[in-house]
């Protein structure tokens, strides 16, 4: 596909702000829904996000090259699948039982995002983003070729959605390191070492069993 | 501006067997920790609710109610109460009868707090969040309203023309919203004319100044009638007669608390990078000598305008006469120097509108 250049945000909590204020850092046009009114989400925007635009969730997902889950998991059922078929999705939700409360259908799923996966059958879902911090998100991005370069995990099973979605967070600070299908996502959620680690590229190959020159 | 403390109740431990202490003896430190801020001139004492053998501080208006016999000036409060699974009417008498017994010196400070064990405790399901706390805040500003109440909600039984009692010294009590900084919680507040308590644990304290912004920007949008429009800032902080050695003493306690809580919640111990960055220039732990927490204060305070700035120092059995000594230097040496830097402040600019 050609470069993107709108990125849609479903969430307007600290995790989807964070990635709101790195992807207009980086240059895309930002465009964030979330449950409450556009116009108090608008007024959120002014200053967590100065430049990114409140709108429906119908219009971000029409009108993006990218759109990130970060609403809370449990409202994940409120996604429309028909909408999303076809579009690149980044699953940055996490299961968090002791937390968010116990979701039955997440206990003892391989790993959240494929319970995501199956309610969004269509959609190009891509795992990303979930196993590093919000204030993180904010604070960590580097360069290119920084040496603290912080290093983010992609699964998928669409692999040049897992390309665009790389080159993406690429664009916002991280390295992406390319972890294969959908079911490596369980590789990097809560509870394994890489989960709020903080790993550099080689790292965070070695710790998800990849081979280190690819 | 206002400075203070707040714990959770920290347990000691016994330095020669390395024995957990017990929980009672928590207690009574926690009590003689308010004594002691309260005697320094500190502003605030806030307990936070928590219910385990390394945070037992499960009943803070019991020892509230102690420190409002024996201190004078200080605010005593909670950081926070879990409101979702308690009930709002029970809150505000034994919030209401603490002013009474302080004289008009009670807060309370509602959030979700940082654990959930109280969630099993009570019998209420964590699906229920969002939904529980809306109906429970609800409650507990109509009860700050008047002394009758008529209420219908989901959680609790209804309430037909019931009197709750006793009343505050003030009319009202300050209700705070706390939370972790997600915007939509700062827009809550604002939209109910309620004061807002940051809780800033890691990372750079000051990317929570947007935060504050948002919140002054809602409350001038909404105008809410009477409304309390102040910012507080609660985080991890120590304080000792010299940065390094502080610095030393507390990465102990801290790495101890948040590895204990990390192996609970599936997150990696800290590391000592990430807690000295944080524990210098921005970061938000507030962790050295008198001089340096005064500046980094003041410095936040130049990019937040908080009104109140509180401190958890008794982290990860952080033995009592540490904690008794950062309260002191708190007292008698930070806060003398943030009061002059803000004096000559607001001295070299005339207050504009």
């Amino acid at each position: 596909m050609t470069e993107p250049k709108v990125i849609g945000i479903l969430g307007a909590g600290r995790v989807g702000t964070a990635i709101a204020r790195r992807a207009l850092a980086a240059g895309y046009q930002v465009r964030v829904a979330s449950s409450r009114p556009a116009t108090e989400i608008a007024l959120v925007l002014q200053f967590v996000a100065p430049g990114a635009i409140a709108s429906d969730a119908d219009e971000v997902i029409a009108g993006s090259d990218i759109i990130v889950l970060a609403l809370p998991l449990s409202k994940y059922r409120n996604l429309r699948p028909d909408a999303l078929a076809g579009k690149i999705v980044v699953d940055a939700m996490n299961y968090w039982a002791p937390t968010d409360g116990v979701l039955p259908e997440f206990e003892g799923a391989p790993s959240s995002t494929e319970v995501v996966a199956d309610h969004l059958a269509g959609a190009r879902l891509v795992r990303s983003f979930n196993h590093m911090g919000y204030h993180e998100i904010d604070g960590e991005a580097r360069p290119k070729g920084d040496a603290e370069r912080r290093a983010m995990a992609v699964a998928g099973d669409d692999p040049q959605a897992r390309e665009t979605v790389a080159g993406f967070i690429d664009r916002l600070g991280f390295d992406p390191v390319d972890a294969g299908r959908l079911s490596a996502a369980s590789a990097f959620d809560i509870g394994t070492p890489v989960f709020g680690a903080r790993l550099d590229r080689g790292q965070l190959k070695a710790a998800l069993n990849l081979p280190a020159a690819a | 501006m206002e400075l203070g403390v707040y714990s959770f109740g920290d347990v000691q431990r016994d330095p020669e067997t390395g024995a957990l202490g017990t929980t009672a003896e928590a207690q009574r430190n926690l009590l003689e920790a308010i004594q002691l801020a309260d005697q320094v001139g500190l502003d605030y004492f806030g307990i936070g609710e928590h219910h385990t053998y390394e945070m037992p501080a499960s009943a803070a208006t019991v020892v509230l109610g102690a420190a409002a016999a024996t201190t004078k000036n200080i605010l005593l409060g909670s950081a926070v109460t879990v409101l979702s699974t308690d009930d709002p009417v029970r809150v505000y008498q034994q919030f209401a009868t603490l002013d009474a017994l302080s004289n008009g010196r009670a807060e309370i400070t509602a959030g979700r707090g940082s654990s959930t064990e109280s969630f099993p405790l009570f019998g209420h399901s964590l699906n229920d969040y969002d939904d529980l706390y809306a109906e429970k805040l609800d409650l507990l500003l109509r009860l700050n309203e008047s002394d009758r109440i008529t209420w219908e909600g989901r959680f609790r039984p209804s309430l037909d023309d019931a009197l709750v009692v006793p009343r505050p010294v003030n009319g009202k009590l300050p209700i705070w919203l706390a939370t972790g900084g997600n915007p939509n919680s700062t827009v809550r507040a604002a939209i109910a004319g309620l004061p807002v308590s940051y809780a800033i644990i890691g990372g750079d304290a000051e990317r929570f100044a947007p935060l504050a912004q948002l919140y002054r920007q809602a409350v001038e949008q909404v105008k809410v009638p009477n409304a309390d429009v102040r910012i507080s800032v609660a985080s991890p902080g120590f304080v000792g007669e010299d940065s390094n050695a502080a610095k030393e003493l507390w990465w102990n306690h801290y790495h101890e608390a948040f590895r204990a809580i990390g192996e609970i919640r599936g997150f990696p111990a800290p590391q000592r990078a990430g807690y000295d960055r944080d524990a210098n220039g921005k970061g938000a732990l507030f962790v050295g000598s008198p001089e340096e927490i005064a500046d980094r204060i003041l410095a936040l305070h130049g990019a937040m305008k908080h009104d109140r700035h509180f401190f958890q120092m008794d982290l990860g059995q952080l033995p009592q006469k540490d904690f008794l000594r950062s309260i002191e230097l708190l007292g008698t040496k930070v806060k003398p120097l943030v009061d002059a830097a803000l004096a000559e402040k607001a001295d070299a600019q005339p207050e504009t509108a």
